[in-house]
């Protein structure tokens, strides 16, 4: 059971093969037998899961359960869930149970999903590893001692590890399509405005985004039809009408027009994955896609654009966490200021702490033109380029990193040694585009992942071509050794 | 761009964190790195280029002036650290 | 030296909306702590803002009746700063680009000279909630009742140089904010308050001296006082040849002086920057037509209007025009009885009176205008004198009934039949021959106590010219 797809479960369910409690009751013995390897879950949501499992036969029996009921996911514990603690894997929300439901939650949960419970992450969503985490870093299922990727880290494992046959997480810079290729599994950040932010902690505000991460294209889109759509409590969101995400999976690819960007095949990539990617254009290619080199000029200037706008949003949507209403609070503090100064030093980690300060630093006085602003300008010359190209090609296609995993620790002398690997996805949430990972191979017993870029509002069609290339090939069902 | 002492110092109380004694060189030699890095970013010339906020460049939907929210005072003080009739406390402060 | 006083006023306006700027919370005054503090006010982790339309609604209108440049894309910014009371650490405010540009307001001081004082602009932000102080065992309990309520901020160009100056222009700004529905303006609630800026600078010199801002100012009385101590303080500096520190000062009603604010103490830099959780607000002409056309008459164009077309003293239109409700009674009641002067009179006057005895409001009056109106009336053709109208107003305010009813019921109607009062002159004339044998013989000022005696024998209710007429004639018998 657990080695199928959310599609072959839910049809599973339809065909009274097992019901809601079997199945949940399966994924939380698997979490309690095995989750201890991988630390993926910082908090297992038992009761709840069983609760919500016998309401989904119960509606099941009443004739009235829609595709998603009784399926079990797993939450990146960015998640406001109602009655349940919230921690974002940081000390300073340890203790907190959020008293409301973020929206993409709350319309899972209408359709009928099963909350297992919530995974690891790095600390506030900052990291490409899940090694910041205050409950200790996620371990990938491929080689325990090689980071699964960040910072949706336990969500991806809790799916490429069979903890939970789907899951949610968020992507600010790519940190559901980073995990998703480490581990092997199917990511998609959906545009900006898609999914409504209500709810989901905040990390960089005008380019973070949930999404999918699911074991095929295909349970992606059946997860984003019910994910996706206007929210009036999130202004950002943008009041589009939802399509049926699966009704395009079947269309043949023929003719697609795929870019190969110049700047994403340089020097920094790793042979392997070079070869990887390749082998896949050629699969395209054989299904009929025409595929042609176009230029992003602006990719490497996508790191330091987007190290200055994250951590500056960053650095004022974490001043909530003060201690005063909710969140740690030093002990005994001897005034005011004491009480700021201490809670926030112990209540955050050290990455955490380095965003903080470089973003208050490029927000300051004398240096807000320099820094903060000039990254806005650079972020309108990223979104020209990519506009530019989608006006020659359908969608634009490239590894999704330049490396595979490293090494748990490898990293953490030099917190820009990381920052560097996310030089393929950073530009997508710069630009606000959807951007779909999908696992194409391995290098050294490591998933290496593809990307696919979309124009805005286009993820019918990656969702079409993640379905096709899954059809054509079997990356995605591979399975680590358990 | 290095960073001084300082300077870091600086931006630690406009930030409200506390950095001890023995963290502040690592602090003072990675924000430097960092910053190096975006350094990257002075050689482009961006003369007339509008800065991009929102990647979609939408505008703000309005809300109805209507009241709906209620009372949930007990539910939310729930996580407080430390409340009392009804109240939020934190160490007196002096006007 | 002569020394200028250079003075720039921040008024920060309540917006009566229901609910709050960015949340749907109640924004009722008066609440148990925290119970109108909803997961947004509280700045929750995952919370995001959404904008109340009446707060854009309030603001253009606002800007509109101060002639000034609406902003077609305005843009909210977050200023960061840590306090207590400002749940977010960051208040969603205005920078760069705020709603409402640059705009006028027309003055009359208290000693009737009139000035143009300049805004600057206006713009929308977040209220903070409130630090209680006391009863605490030495903390401080913060309230988020108010954190999130809209308010609006007008800041005046530095074109004021007196506290008299201040007081008008404050007025000004109160009875268009009142007028146009758009604050209720209590001050004693916190609904407009008001920190003042205030320079020196040798008369004739163009650069501006070092300002410092005065705080917690909740009442016209205080302001005044406020600034003649800051103004003497600074001066006292100046002329000694020590220089003024920018700083922010609270004002101390007891001890009347002002003092520096401790928390302010640090140089705050508020890191501004557009807020990423909102977009900028694009209106158009036909919005900003349609705000325009739900503006009541504002008050300069009634007072030239009142004073046009009823022929009221300047006076009288600026007083019978400090509120709407005000201004509404007395249209009514002049078109009423017909005549505006005496409507005016008594309006100012008696109804004044008696909603100031009953701690009442021109809208819980117990007379409906278009009653005192038909009082006036009964004055006007004679049926009653205007001091038997007194005593039916007092009963009208008593719910006794319609000016009619009284009249008939106590039968104060004015005698008018000549036969009858010069019955009564005569009988006065017996009581009091002396008297009349002086007044026949040239003590004109008797004639008042003549009148006096007649009308209190008729109980008021004879007509008084036609008493005087034939007391009149009957000194020349």
């Amino acid at each position: 059971m657990l080695d199928k797809t959310l599609k072959q479960l839910s049809d599973g369910l339809a065909q009274g093969d097992f019901s809601s409690v079997e199945l949940t009751t399966a994924y939380l013995d698997r979490i309690k037998q095995a989750d201890s390897r991988y630390n993926a879950f910082i908090t297992v949501t038992d009761d709840q899961a069983l609760a919500s499992a016998q309401s989904a036969d119960a509606t099941r029996a009443n004739g009235q359960a829609t595709a998603l009921t009784g399926l079990p996911i797993a939450y990146k514990d960015i998640f406001c869930t109602a009655g349940v603690r919230t921690s974002c894997a940081s000390k300073m929300l340890d203790n907190f149970v959020a008293p409301y439901e973020s929206t993409a939650t709350a319309r899972l949960a209408d359709a009928g999903m099963v909350m297992l419970g919530k995974t690891n992450m790095d600390e506030f969503a900052m990291g490409s590893s899940t090694e910041s985490s205050y409950y200790g870093p996620t371990r990938n299922p491929w080689n325990l001692d090689a980071v699964p990727g960040g910072s949706s880290g336990g969500s991806a494992v809790a799916v490429a590890a069979q903890l939970a046959p789907a899951a949610l997480g968020t992507d600010t810079g790519g940190s559901i399509r980073q995990p998703a290729a480490f581990c092997g599994i199917t990511g998609l950040k959906p545009t900006y405005g898609r999914v409504s932010r209500w709810g989901m902690i905040a990390y960089g505000s005008s380019l973070d985004q949930a999404g999918p991460m699911t074991q095929t294209a295909e349970d992606a889109a059946m997860l984003l039809n019910s994910l996706a759509g206007f929210d009036a409590k999130d202004s950002t969101s943008m009041d589009r009408p939802v399509e049926d995400f699966m009704a395009n999976l079947q269309q043949p690819i023929k003719g697609l027009r795929i870019g190969l960007p110049k700047e994403y095949f340089g020097d920094g990539l790793d042979p392997a994955i070079r070869v990887a990617v390749m082998d896949a254009v050629k699969q395209f290619e054989a299904m009929g896609a025409v595929v042609k080199e176009i230029s992003l000029p602006r990719t490497e200037l996508s790191i330091p654009a987007y190290y200055i706008i994250a951590p500056a949003e960053a650095s004022t949507n974490l001043s909530r966490y003060d201690g005063v209403r909710y969140g740690h609070r030093c002990d005994a503090p001897t005034d005011l200021a004491d009480m700021y100064m201490r809670s926030r030093a112990e209540g955050f980690g050290t990455e955490v702490k380095r965003r903080i300060l470089v973003g208050t630093y490029a927000l300051s006085a004398g240096y807000y033109e320099a820094y903060y602003r000039k990254a806005q300008q650079l972020r309108r010359l990223i979104k020209q380029d990519f506009q530019q190209a989608l006006a020659d090609v359908d969608v634009i296609l490239g590894p999704t990193t330049p490396s595979p995993a490293w090494t748990i620790g490898a990293k953490q002398q030099d917190p820009v040694s990381m920052y560097l690997e996310d030089i393929y996805t950073l530009s997508v949430n710069l630009a606000g585009l959807p951007g779909l990972a999908l696992p194409c191979g391995f290098q050294a017993g490591l998933p290496v992942g593809l990307q696919i870029i979309g124009n805005y509002f286009d993820e019918s069609r990656l969702l079409n071509i993640g379905h096709q290339f899954q059809l054509a090939t079997d990356w995605h069902t591979r399975k680590p050794e358990l | 761009m290095s960073l001084d002492r300082s300077q870091v110092e600086n931006v630690a109380r406009l930030a409200r964190i506390k950095i001890d004694e023995n963290e502040m060189a690592d602090y003072v030699s990675s924000l430097s790195s960092i910053l190096a890095l975006v350094d990257q970013m002075q050689a482009i010339d961006t003369t007339n280029v509008e800065p991009l906020a929102n990647p979609l460049d939408a505008t703000q939907r309005l809300r109805a002036d209507a009241v709906t929210e209620e009372n949930q005072r007990e539910l939310l003080q729930a996580n407080a650290p430390h409340a009392e009739k009804g109240l939020f406390l934190v160490p007196k402060v002096i006007e | 030296m002569q020394w200028e006083t250079v003075i720039g006023l921040e008024i920060h306006v309540q917006l009566s909306t229901q609910s709050k700027i960015f949340s749907g919370s109640s924004t009722a005054f008066g609440a148990e702590p925290n119970t109108q503090a909803s997961v947004i006010d509280l700045a929750l982790p995952g919370v995001l803002p959404v904008f109340n339309e009446q707060a854009l609604a309030k603001a253009v209108a606002f800007g509109l009746a101060i002639d000034a440049e609406i902003g077609k894309r305005s843009v909210f910014d977050r200023k960061n700063y840590f306090y207590p009371d400002l749940p977010k650490g960051y208040q969603v405010t205005q920078m760069d680009f705020p709603i409402v540009g640059q705009g006028s307001v027309d003055i009359t001081t208290e000693e009737g000279t009139n000035f143009t004082i300049g805004v600057t602009r206006a713009h929308l932000e977040e209220d903070a909630g409130k630090s209680l102080h006391e009863d605490f065992h030495g903390m401080t309990g913060i309230d988020l009742n108010r954190a999130g309520t809209p308010l609006l901020e007008i800041v005046s160009e530095p074109d004021i140089r007196t506290a008299k100056q201040a007081i008008a222009y404050l007025k000004k700004i109160h009875s268009i904010i009142t007028y146009i529905g758009v604050s209720d303006g209590d001050m004693s609630q916190g609904s407009m308050r008001c920190d003042v800026n205030i320079s020196l600078r040798p008369f004739g010199q163009a650069e501006f001296g070092t300002r410092t801002e005065l705080k917690n100012l909740n009442s016209f009385k205080f302001i005044e006082k406020a600034i003649h101590t800051e103004v003497e303080r600074q001066k006292d500096i100046l002329e000694d040849g020590g220089r003024i520190i920018q700083e922010t000062r609270l004002y101390d009603a007891d001890k009347d002086e002002t003092r520096p604010m401790r928390s302010k103490e640090f140089a705050n830099d508020y890191r501004y920057f557009p807020e990423p959780d909102l977009l900028p607000i694009e209106i158009d002409d036909a919005y900003i037509a349609a705000i325009r056309a739900t503006l009541p008459e504002l008050p300069d164009t009634k007072v030239a209007r009142f004073i046009a077309d009823f022929g009221l003293t300047d006076y009288d239109a600026g007083v019978l025009t400090s509120s709407r409700p005000m201004a509404n009674y007395f249209e009514r009641v002049a078109e009423q009885c017909g005549d505006a002067k005496l409507a005016a009179n008594w309006c100012m006057g008696d109804l004044s009176k008696l909603l100031n005895q009953q701690g009442l409001t021109i809208d819980n009056c117990p007379i409906s205008p278009e009653d005192l109106g038909l009082l006036l009336a009964r004055i006007k053709d004679q049926t009653i004198s205007g001091n038997i109208a007194k005593t039916v107003f007092q009963a009208m305010s008593d719910a006794e009934g319609s000016a009619d009813e009284i009249i008939a019921a106590k039968g104060l109607k004015q005698v008018t039949d000549s036969g009858a009062i010069a019955a009564l002159v005569d009988q006065v004339i017996a009581d009091n021959l002396d008297q009349f044998n002086a007044f026949k013989g040239g003590k004109d000022k008797l004639i008042g106590f003549f009148v006096g005696q007649v009308m209190k024998l008729s109980k008021g209710q004879a007509n008084p010219a036609q008493v005087n007429e034939i007391l009149q004639a009957k000194i020349k018998e």
